[in-house]
């Protein structure tokens, strides 16, 4: 870089020395030689003339071929045509055979993408332009500053005229001799983008600077970005938060519902979640490619399907047995897990499988300095989904009451006629259904492995002993608090410990409130 | 304690005595070539199921017997282990690959200049032997005073104790907090002299494992016989009445829970020297888990049961991991189920339940009502 901006000023002063400069830079290219071409590169940034782009982009895609014998140079265009370089007249393709391809190397492509950047800045495409002048801010190349000048004392579009000035600025950040006005200009437009790369620049500015004045300016902004950038950062973790709440709220809630209505913990629960994400898998697997993008329609009800009638088939086999043996209910549900884990290891390999995000949920939004991923935007929203129909299933279906009435008093609601069996079946079935449903969201961001459930499980017991089980707003909320405090606790005390101290928090909390945030009351739950 | 349980208590300590002399006897007078003699892989591998035992009596001592199923037990068995490991590492001195002659190899590794104020005091036997029993010991009465006091019972107890093991699990997986990180301790060369590679020592080690397995059966035996064990099994079967009652119900827990993870620890402490290594993997709260199951499989509120489950679950383990290792999550996920299901009493309530006339009293409606574990 540095030794093509040495030619460049070399070569500056004799701009005008020849009628048609374009002839003499062409020729260089016969030569084919590394320097020659290279020179031949610089004039053509510099002289600009309108074919400079077409014919720097096919040098560097090596498609400009030469003829050293007549001294033509010609390139290939996209259709495999030969064009005579100067002219864009074409050359017929008997002659093809005396051309040579003119060759680059890997400094020269540096130099070449440099150029065509500097070329298109007058480009009369304005999103051209613009691409142009974030080419140039990422690569700072001072030798574009003069194009900059010229492009930006006509530039009309607004968008462009910022690019541009962003440019500049850059440029004039690295630059080790600036006037002060040029440095206050540019510190100015660095502090109105006001991002890690502007902080960067600013920084070098006032490194550089000898000036009190832009050196006092070039503080405040920085202050002022940094400002910026932490409530930016801020409100990253928040959202990180709510993502990291929103899967904890799909893994509890099915958990909750088990333990609230049976006291009983499912610690096979941590599998439907990975039972579900492998229903995703299967079905990517036998859907035709047409209906691909729309697998997740199919995988989210065959997972609450396979998930809850996995759950009925162990309550209905093992938990219904030991009902008033809930400690023991922890062991055999234990075991239902490892044989479980082991069966899909021995049916799917113990391998991680890929789950592909469908086209709707890959990428990513930018909403000023937040990044938000789409797949973790749906997930939140299945999410509220799950709970806002948990709620409905709860508050308005017959099913709903009698559970909720087993829920607070077993054998009252016996007494009146529910049949407590049925309920118990029917809540296993859905809370492990939902448990499948959490495991389609977490196939989209996790690796989908046997192991899978594993790593959610003590989470999710944590947002049901903190949340308690007399409500679902309890586990919400109790999944929002964790999931968002572990985000926050994270950059400032590490990963680890932030789980550490949350951990200590709750066993805290329950000195307080021993069953949780939304506790049952009455004589029935009271040990 | 019926007569019966406490026969067959007696025949167990005879037995383990014999063990801690023959064993010895058989694997050092005898020839690698004869019938009799114990390579000192076998002797290694029995006295690793010893201190397996050793756990199991301590988790018994809590869940038989006051209705406490601790899900966090392998934390007190690993922090035991760690203390023991750290003296072990600390042995080791400038024979390790550093040769640094007081930092372990990790710390040199890790580029640390000076001792952790933790490591303080390791190289000095008796001081590490103290932390075996104190860490686990202070640990567990911290724990047990907070979670007792707030009456965390039940199922909410076995969480909170796994959701214990897992921050410990998490926390030792981390170079800086001092431990070793991932690869744990290990490399260790010899314990107060001996070295560990040595066939006597080995053998020595089982000796000390069978006699500490007696011990902490006794000692467990003499609390559940004493006064303080009835009001024990009072507060298992009917907490709140124990409560109205005026018993100060969380001190009972406290002491037996303090006394169960004393036990952990010295367990732990005399694994470590056997197996030759101590990683944060023993946190792992599915080790913990499994230490319940062998519990469970040998019986309940026996205490030789517990210690036979052990010993028994893990032959098991050994045996099919290596003949069929893709069978044993069945099979192990299969004992806890069908234990559970149709053993309640384990191996030994079966074995007992054929002279027994007496029918087994369940749990009384009345204590179901006050939410008793059982």
């Amino acid at each position: 870089m540095a030794l093509s901006l040495m030619m460049v000023l070399a070569l500056s002063p004799a701009p005008e020395a020849h009628a048609d400069a374009l002839d003499d830079t062409l020729a260089r290219f016969l030569a084919d030689k590394f320097p020659e071409t290279e020179k031949a590169v610089a004039e053509l940034a510099a002289q600009a003339p309108p074919q400079g782009a077409t014919i720097l982009s096919a040098l560097a895609e090596n498609r400009l071929l030469y003829d050293a014998a007549d001294r033509i140079v010609a390139y290939k265009t996209s259709a495999g045509a030969l064009v005579n370089a100067k002219t864009g007249e074409p050359i017929p393709a008997a002659n093809a055979a005396a051309f040579k391809k003119a060759r680059v190397n890997n400094a020269l492509r540096v130099a070449i993408e440099g150029a065509i950047g500097s070329l298109t800045l007058a480009s009369p495409d304005p999103q051209k332009r613009v691409a142009a002048a974030q080419d140039v801010f990422r690569t700072r190349d001072s030798k574009a500053l003069p194009a900059l000048e010229a492009q930006l004392a006509k530039e009309k579009d607004p968008q462009a005229t910022e690019a541009l000035k962003l440019a500049r600025a850059a440029i004039i950040a690295g630059a080790d001799s600036a006037s002060a006005q040029d440095r206050l200009a540019a510190i100015e437009t660095l502090r109105a983008r006001g991002d890690q790369d502007a902080q960067n620049l600013i920084d070098q500015i006032a490194q550089k600077a000898t000036d009190a004045q832009v050196k006092a300016a070039a503080a405040a902004a920085l202050s002022a970005i940094q400002m910026r950038l932490a409530l930016w950062a801020a409100a990253q973790d928040l959202w990180y938060g709510l993502s990291a709440s929103s899967v904890l709220l799909l893994a509890a809630i099915g958990l909750a519902i088990t333990f609230g209505v049976m006291g009983v913990i499912n610690m096979a629960h941590g599998e439907m979640v990975m039972l579900g994400a492998y229903a995703t898998y299967v079905v990517q697997l036998i859907l035709p490619p047409a209906l691909q993008n729309w697998s997740l329609a199919f995988a989210v009800p065959l997972a609450f399907l396979v998930a809850g009638l996995v759950g009925v088939a162990i309550e209905r086999l093992v938990i219904r047995y030991l009902y008033a043996r809930p400690l023991e209910t922890l062991l055999a549900t234990w075991g239902v897990s490892l044989i479980l884990q082991q069966a899909v290891r021995s049916i799917f390999g113990a391998n991680n499988r890929q789950v592909t995000n469908p086209p709707f949920m890959s990428g990513a939004l930018h909403l000023g300095g937040l990044e938000i991923t789409t797949n973790r935007m749906w997930i939140i929203a299945l999410a509220i989904v799950v709970f806002v129909a948990l709620q409905l299933v709860l508050r308005a279906t017959p099913f709903g009451l009698q559970m909720r009435a087993v829920t607070q008093n077993r054998r009252m609601a016996a007494a009146m006629g529910i049949s407590t069996a049925r309920i118990d079946m029917l809540a296993f079935a859905l809370g492990s259904g939902v448990a499948g449903v959490a495991g389609v969201a977490l196939s989209q961001i996790d690796n989908v492995s046997p192991n899978l459930g594993q790593g959610y499980i003590i989470d999710s017991f944590m947002v049901v002993v903190f949340g308690g089980v007399g409500n679902l707003w309890g586990t919400a909320l109790g999944a929002l608090t964790l999931g968002v405090a572990n985000k926050i606790l994270e950059p400032l005390v590490g990963a680890v410990q932030g789980q550490i101290v949350l951990l200590i928090v709750i066993i805290l909390f329950i000195q307080k409130r021993p069953r949780g945030l939304f506790a049952l009351k009455g004589r029935a739950v009271e040990a | 304690m019926s007569v019966e349980l406490d026969r067959i208590g007696l025949a167990f300590v005879a037995v383990l005595a014999a063990a801690a002399l023959v064993v010895p006897g058989l694997a050092l007078a005898t020839r690698p070539e004869s019938a009799f003699h114990i390579p000192p892989y076998l002797v290694q591998l029995l006295g690793k199921y010893l201190c397996y035992a050793i756990l199991a009596v301590a988790l018994d001592l809590v869940w038989g017997y006051c209705g406490i199923l601790s899900l966090g037990h392998g934390a007190f068995f690993a922090l035991g282990g760690y203390a023991m490991g750290m003296y072990l590492m600390r042995q080791i001195g400038a024979r390790g690959v550093y040769a640094n002659p007081i930092l372990p190899d990790f710390m040199v590794f890790l580029n640390w200049k000076a001792l952790p104020v933790a490591w303080w005091g390791f190289n000095w036997f008796p001081y590490a032997m103290l932390m075996v029993v104190l860490v686990p010991g202070l640990l567990a009465l911290a724990f047990g005073w907070f979670a007792f006091r707030s009456r965390v019972t039940g199922v909410y107890l076995s969480i909170i104790t796994q959701a214990m093991t897992f921050a410990f699990y998490k926390e030792f997986f981390r170079n800086d907090f001092g431990f070793g990180g991932n690869n744990g301790l290990t490399d260790f060369k010899d314990l107060v002299g001996f070295s560990l590679q040595s066939a006597a020592t080995k053998a020595a080690l089982f000796s000390a494992s069978a006699i500490a397995l007696i011990l902490a059966y006794l000692a467990a035996r003499a609390i559940v016989g004493s006064k303080y064990g009835k009001a024990l099994m009072a507060v298992r079967d009917a907490e709140s009445r124990m409560r109205f009652l005026g018993y100060r119900v969380e001190n009972y827990k406290l002491f037996a829970f303090v006394v169960s993870a004393v036990l952990a620890g010295v367990a732990g402490a005399l694994y470590v020297p056997q197996v030759g290594i101590i990683n944060p993997s023993e946190f792992a709260p599915a080790n913990s888990i499994e230490a319940a199951i062998w519990v469970a499989v040998g019986g309940r509120g026996t205490l030789v049961g517990a210690a036979i489950g052990a010993i028994a679950v893990n032959f098991a383990k050994t045996y099919f991991t290596g003949a069929l290792p893709e069978y044993w999550l069945y099979g192990l996920g299969g004992l806890f189920v069908l234990v559970t299901l149709f053993l309640p009493k384990g191996l030994l309530g079966l074995a007992l339940r054929e002279r027994e006339t007496k029918p087994v009293v369940d749990t009384p409606a009345i204590a179901i009502e006050e939410g008793a574990d059982r």
